[in-house]
């Protein structure tokens, strides 16, 4: 009996790819069907959450949803390209509203972008060197990032106060630099006070991206410059830069787009009505969608910012590449 | 970089500047918990004229903040529990197999983490409104519907952060047990899981500190009952007479869990955050 060898004992000598001893691997454990099994759950929830309503949303833009038809879509009436001609109509108050809001948007993003990227490059740069302290330097550094945002935010707006406020306190009483505290959270002063509130909650994020590259600059690049007697202006400006920029060109668009698209800054320091001053894109489309409940106008306004996005992204991302491609060569 | 003296000095001056803004408002939270309400409502002093923790004990009762703390736990652990399964499975997959559709199964689960949260918020209420209606699922309003629509929201990055820490760990690990007889599964299981789990808790962590400071989604899908921290904070600025100082001790207490969440896996979760970045 030990000398006859069996198809079926040869077959278990065989490297066993699959489970030899007791059950056979049952069909959802097959290499064909198991990644898809895998994916399935996450691609299930990402579906419902985001690319249904993403859908959903643009085909909303074409209807007037109001109040009435929210909970039978079926009688909203086809509004064709009618909420997009409002949204764009600047001689209309909607359309005015819009484009006050986009003005306001646009520099608010560019000045956060440029103080969180000069403080994350500063603090990148000035950390890379070793001495006492830095570790403990780096993790208090990161705290506005590990802190919930509405607390920042919220402490920002307590600090901003004109009377009992440290701003105020720090300007008038201690500095000397001003006469008499001004109030900081209505009319233009409220948008500096929005910039400075996110600055400080976003620079964080790009220091903890910037820091990683800096430190992965190779050392000897800075000892030849130092042999060629560069100083450390020379040394930043021609080895640190061109060696992270393409952390800095991430940074930039993660950075952009995220303030482009903030909501929490101007919502939990003026609540739903904030100053003109201090009305971002998505604050506008928030009180005319939830306030107005004028969903598919609201619809439309986010249609109109996902592509303003899409072309700067893509405009964004097509001339820098061509950038690196010339660097490169 | 190679420093120099003046150097030296720029970088001291530089630094203890970033850490006077960056810290101001985290001293003013501590400072201003523990100064009584009078005091508060004054011009600002930075030192307190009299210490107390009135602000900590009332803070609970004008509004019913432990509720809201309920809440927001019910819905950070669950949603992020569930985020960090999935994630776990998607990367492995992403990692381990080829199958169709990979790369666009990546590149998808990224882009959506760059869309506008206003862009989908309206549509996503509109279908919870609906399918409530039509199956009878509370979705908006109830801490269901919040913990899925977060579970998604730590999702992108969880699952590139993971593809990241799986493509570290030696397929050979995998293999050798799969030619001793364990199933794909077990692999998974008992190989690549314990290896992975430093990734896999900052994972969690850092899902955990999304849910926790969410803003936007809570405003529309919570109601009255199932009020979140991140709405239910600012309650104490609706009031005639705004505790700045219970606001303050409230946000020490809410902040203890993510601040420590965060610490103990910093290392972890910038090494996940830069990854893909840094070349």
């Amino acid at each position: 009996m030990a000398n006859l060898v069996t198809d079926d004992d040869r077959r278990t000598r065989l490297p066993r790819l699959s489970p030899a001893r007791g059950t056979k691997p049952g069909w959802w454990q097959n290499p064909k069907v198991m990644p898809f099994l895998l994916v399935a759950p996450a691609v299930f929830f990402e579906l419902l959450v985001h690319i249904v309503p993403m859908v959903a949303g643009v085909v909303m833009a074409f209807y007037h949803l109001t109040v009435y038809t929210i909970r039978n879509w079926s009688n909203a009436p086809f509004a064709g390209l009618a909420n997009f001609r409002v949204s764009v109509d600047i001689s209309g108050p909607v359309g005015r509203g819009l484009l006050d809001s986009f003005l306001v948007t646009v520099p608010y993003t560019l000045l956060v972008l440029a103080f969180s990227w000069v403080i994350a490059t500063a603090a990148a740069v000035f950390l890379s060197v070793e001495f006492k302290g830095r570790s403990l330097l780096r993790s208090l550094f990161l705290l506005p990032y590990a802190l919930p945002a509405f607390v920042g935010i919220m402490t920002w707006t307590f600090m901003f106060q004109k009377d009992s406020g440290a701003i105020n306190h720090l300007l008038v009483d201690d500095l000397h630099v001003l006469h008499s505290g001004p109030f900081w959270l209505i009319g233009s002063h409220a948008f500096w006070a929005m910039v400075v509130t996110s600055v400080w909650k976003t620079w964080p994020f790009a220091f903890i991206m910037l820091l990683a590259a800096v430190q992965g600059v190779p050392d000897e690049l800075y000892e030849a410059a130092v042999m060629d007697g560069a100083g450390m202006v020379r040394q930043f400006w021609s080895i640190t830069l061109p060696q992270i920029r393409q952390t800095n060109l991430i940074v930039v668009l993660i950075v952009g787009i995220g303030t482009f698209n903030d909501f929490n800054t101007p919502f939990v320091m003026f609540g739903s009505a904030p100053p003109k001053s201090a009305e971002p894109i998505s604050m506008y489309i928030y009180s005319n969608a939830f306030g107005q409940w004028n969903f598919g106008l609201g619809s439309a306004m986010s249609v109109l910012l996902l592509v303003f996005l899409a072309i700067i992204s893509f405009v964004y991302l097509r001339s820098t590449r061509t950038g690196t491609e010339a660097v490169d060569a | 970089m190679r420093e120099t003296t003046a150097g030296r000095w720029v970088r001291r001056v530089a630094l203890t500047l970033i850490g006077i803004f960056t810290l101001l408002p985290v001293l003013i939270i501590l400072d201003t918990s523990v100064k009584p309400l009078s005091e508060v409502q004054n011009t600002f002093s930075w030192v307190p004229k009299h210490i107390t923790l009135d602000a900590y004990v009332q803070m609970w009762q004008t509004v019913p903040l432990a509720h809201y703390f309920l809440n927001s736990i019910i819905v950070s652990v669950c949603s992020a529990a569930i985020s960090v399964v999935l994630a776990t499975l998607g990367a492995y997959a992403v990692s381990r197999f080829a199958f169709a559709g990979r790369r666009l199964f990546s590149f998808a689960v990224l882009s959506t983490q760059m869309f506008p949260g206003i862009l989908f918020l309206l549509p996503l209420y509109l279908i919870f409104i609906n399918l409530q209606r039509y199956l009878g699922v509370p979705l908006s309003g109830s801490l269901f519907g919040l913990i899925i629509t977060y579970l998604t929201f730590a999702l992108p990055f969880s699952i590139w952060m993971l593809i990241g820490f799986f493509d570290t760990i030696p397929r050979e690990l995998e293999e050798a047990a799969l030619v001793d007889g364990t199933t794909r599964w077990g692999a998974l299981w008992r190989i690549v899981l314990p290896v992975a789990r430093p990734g896999i808790i900052a994972v969690a962590i850092f899902a955990y500190m999304t849910a926790w400071g969410e803003v936007l989604f809570a405003s529309v899908l919570t109601t009255e009952s199932t009020r979140t921290l991140a709405i239910g904070l600012q309650e104490y600025a609706t009031r005639d007479v705004t505790d700045w100082n219970q606001i303050m001790a409230a946000s020490v207490v809410v902040s203890v869990p993510v601040v420590a969440g965060f610490l103990a896996v910093q290392r972890f979760l910038i090494r996940g955050l830069t990854a893909g970045a840094v070349k």
